[in-house]
Parts: structure tokens; sequence; C-alpha cells
């Protein structure tokens, strides 16, 4: 147990002025502004803002500016801040048919309506450091084509038009019944930012856990189910990134506005099939969403969020991790978890001294013991 | 208010929320003498979802939004909920959806809604031409096992 302690302002107030002195680092060398960290350090802005659970960029690029580029830390602060905001409304629910999309991509159809968009994507660089970065320069211009020619032949019906819808290719899946339906619904979904998280938590309450959840531990837990342990084979049915608009309904006016846009990733997976004697078999489906360009983040949320389905699909429990809502939930995030880590490297002096008497009375006693036998 | 009233105040609102604020504090440098109703106020919005894209509704995160509600001299009553913390960017949103519902709403169209309504335009349509020359065609190699 920790216990207050007293003391130290001096020294701690120094090491605060000398932490401030680090973080800028050599004076010699320019220092980054938020706006450079916003607008060059983007994917790491993306991480705090999805785990830190508030999307305003320039927030989260100060909060890695200020937390020295750790990341955790960087969350730790804006999860800080956010708890200072009051909460002015519930949007409703983005319509991620209707995003202007960046990137777009399926691993399972190769011609789906709409086409394949690539975007800015690491996938298919060779991973070799590029040393022209080190050196001043400006980059090549992106290439444009105009939307006129981008647009698809007949055949898929889809253009890259921004004001129009992009389909979800599970929707033409789902057209033919071979996978299971995600039928719109419109309960209020439950908050565990308001309330303590109970067991067993539906899906929606899973799904807000999991993409406020830390990065690395849900690509771990994704992995160990294709390693095996929880397995459902997923296939990535769709990928998109891009910017959907959100709507809030407005208390004095009654009616409901665009008031801005996030940009967000979506995966698909399409994961093998459920079915019985009566029912035909079925592929099932797991689904990710995660603020900003977070792609490995959204592929892994939709693995761990099939594998928690088990129960309602008629799977077995394994005993894989991945399968255990409780283990997954109350272990996800990085602010819990760092922060009952590292509070025990703070004084712990009375909580230890006692330790320290019952193991010099114990060993006094096996002491006493020893001799009487003697 | 007719449905094309409402229609039109709810595009007003969206296009001047989801401006660039310094574009719009460039296109209206001057606000009209008004008293606030609801001083800028900074909060945030949870961001719902749906699972599976169509299906339950979740809450995916919050994202920062500051709201203004003010009254110019006319009476005209002016509301703003724009994303980010920018107040002057609340302030000066709301002061434009009063001034759009007094007599000088057709010089607000042409001076400043028209023009933020192209520059949308515009910016979105340079991002969509980047992504369409990345779109690609695959096509799958015929394996030997297939002969």
């Amino acid at each position: 147990m920790y216990v207050a302690v007293k003391g130290g302002e001096r020294a701690i107030d120094n090491a605060h002025a000398w932490l401030a002195e680090e973080r800028r680092g050599d004076p010699s060398v320019p220092e980054l502004s938020v706006a450079q960290i916003r607008e060059q350090m983007k994917l790491a802005v993306n991480r705090v803002m999805a785990e830190g659970s508030l999307y305003d960029p320039d927030l989260a690029a100060l909060a890695i500016k200020q937390a020295r580029g750790d990341l955790i830390e960087a969350v730790f602060l804006i999860r800080a801040y956010r708890t200072t905001l009051p909460r002015l409304a519930s949007s409703r629910p983005v319509d991620t048919a209707a995003m202007a999309v960046d990137r777009r991509i399926s691993a399972t159809f190769k011609d789906l309506p709409g086409g394949q968009v690539l975007g800015p994507t690491f996938d298919y660089t060779h991973r070799l450091l590029d040393f022209t970065l080190m050196a001043e320069g400006e980059p090549p211009a992106a290439a444009a084509l105009p939307l006129v020619a981008a647009v698809s032949p007949q055949r898929d019906g889809g253009d890259c038009d921004p004001a129009s819808r992009v389909p979800h290719v599970t929707g033409f899946l789902n057209r033919d019944g071979l996978i299971e339906d995600a039928a719109p619904e419109d309960s209020p979904p439950p908050d565990l930012t308001r309330e303590p998280l109970e067991l067993p938590a539906g899906r929606p309450l899973r799904l807000q856990a999991i993409t406020r959840g830390d990065e690395g531990f849900i690509l771990s837990l994704a992995y160990s189910t294709q390693r095996g342990y929880g397995r459902t084979h997923a296939f990535v049915g769709e990928l998109r990134i891009g910017h959907v608009g959100v709507e809030v309904e407005i208390p004095e006016l009654g009616f409901a506005v665009e008031i801005g846009d996030v940009e967000l990733t979506e995966c698909e997976t399409v994961n093998q099939f459920k079915g019985s004697k009566t029912e035909p078999a079925q592929f099932t489906r797991g689904y990710g969403l995660v603020f900003g360009q977070s792609e490995r983040k959204s592929i892994a949320m939709s693995l761990v969020d099939r594998s928690l389905r088990w129960r309602e699909l008629g799977e077995d429990d394994t005993g894989a991790p991945a399968q255990d809502e409780e283990f997954v939930l109350y272990h996800c995030d990085n602010i819990q978890a760092t922060g009952f880590l590292e509070h025990i490297k703070l004084p712990h002096y009375v909580d230890f001294q006692s330790e320290l008497e019952l193991v010099r009375k114990l060993r006094a006693e096996a002491r006493a013991m020893k001799e009487a036998a003697e | 208010m007719t449905k094309a009233a409402f229609e039109g105040r709810r595009g007003w609102m969206s296009l001047l929320a989801k401006a660039p604020p310094a574009r719009l504090a460039a296109l209206l440098p001057d606000l009209p003498a008004h008293e606030m109703l609801r001083s800028p106020e900074t909060g945030a919005v949870m961001v719902q979802g749906r699972v599976g894209g169509t299906g339950a509704p979740f809450h995916l995160g919050e994202m920062t939004v500051t709201r203004c509600s003010l009254r110019l001299g006319c009476g005209a009553v002016g509301h703003a909920w724009v994303q980010g913390r920018d107040k002057a960017h609340a302030r000066r949103a709301a002061a434009a959806d009063a001034l759009m519902q007094t007599d000088r709403a057709e010089e607000m169209q042409a001076r400043v809604l028209d023009v933020l309504a192209a520059e949308a335009t515009a910016a979105r349509g340079a991002r969509a031409t980047r992504a369409a020359a990345t779109r690609v065609e695959f096509f799958t190699m015929v394996r030997g096992e297939d002969q």
C-alpha cells in the first residue's frame, strides 16, 4: 500500500526543472513546434487521440511534446485533460459508408465495387532507411488523377466522387446471405467513461474499451488468435481510411448539424462460418473502428472483437486469452495498467516495514524451534 | 421554419463550423454589435460508431467542441457548435448564423458562404484526386497446380 509522504519539495522542484531542460534537449537544435508534431508525427498524434479517447490533433501534439515522445505518458495527459471537459452532447452514429476515402482495400475481392485505393501507405515499401530524409529538401509531389478518369468502368458501377457513398464489402456478401447481418438498431450504448465496466459486457461496450485500448496489447492478442489461441481465421474483407462528418443534434434548435469531421480507420473482417442443421453456413464478422489513420490497431481490434464473440456464435471456449472478456477488457487500458504498475515505484516505506518485521519474526521463530530441537 | 429554411440553416451552420477559422476570420473580419447569450464554452462531444458499420451504436471516443450563442441588436439569435477549442471561431460562426437571419443574408451568402463552400469542395476534390491516383488493379497469377 502506498502511504503519503512529506518533504522533498526542493528536490522535486529541481527534478522538474531538469526534466524541462532535458525535454528541450540541445538548445543549438531548433525547438519542435506543436504544429510540426501535428503535421509530421501524425501517426503518433493519431495513436494518442485513439488511446486518449479524445479527438483533438493540437492537444495530442502538445501532449507528445510535453511527454518527450513517451506516447503512453501523452495518452495519460489527454485522459486527464478530457476529464475537465463538460460533456456537451453525444453525436449521431457516424456513417462510414459516406466516408471520403483516402484508402480502401480488400484482401478478399480484387474487383470490389468502387475500386481499391491504396492511399498514403507503407505497404509495398522496402523498409530501407531513406537517408534523403536526413538532408534538407522537398518531397516529390503526389500524383493526382482527375476524378473523371478515376471513375471505374460500368462493370463495378462505383466512382471516386467524394460526395458519393462507398458501399461496404460486407454489404455485397450480405445481399446473397453469405455473411451474418449487422442489422440497424438504436438502443443507447453503454459508456464506460460514465459507469464502471461490468461483465458480461455487450459488444458495444467491448468495442468502446478496445478502441481506446493499448495498441500493443490489442495487437498481441490479435496475433495470438492467428497463432491458434482462439483461432477465427480472419480475412480483411475491407479496410478503409478517411474522413467522416460528425453530426450533432443542437438542443437549442432541435435539428442535427454536421459540426466537424474526424479521420477514422475501419476494418471489417470476414471470418469462418457458423451454421447448423437448420441454418445454412454463413461467414461471420469482426469489426474495428479507430480514430485517425490507425491501420494496425483497427485490424487487431476486429480480430479481438471476433474472438470475444465465441459464446454468441456457439463456439467452444478454448481458454484462450483473446476469448476471455474479463482478461481482455480489464487489461487493455494502458493508463489503468501503467498507473497501477508505476505506482509501485512510489514510497511504500510503511508497507514494506511491516513485511520486513514479519520476515524477521518468522526467521526468529524458525531459529527458536531449531534451537529447541537441538 | 419551412423545410427549405431549415435545410438552409443546417447547411450554413455546418459550413461555418467546418471552415478553417483563419479563413472565416479573413472573410468576416468585423463582427456586428451583439450581446452574448452563452459565451464560448469548450466541452466534449462523444462520437458514436456502429457495430459492423451498420448495427448497434457504440461509443468511439470524444472530440473537443466549442459552442456559443449570441443576439444581434436587431434581435436575431445566432448559434454555433464548432469542432475544436477555438473560441473566436465559435463566436464568429454564431455571429454569421445570426446575420444569415437578417437582411444581410444575401451579402453573407455571396461574400462568405459561397466562398467557403467552393474552397471546401476544392479541398475535398484535391484529396480525392490524390486517392484516385493510387487506385489499383490487382491481377491473380495462375499457379502451376491449376494445369
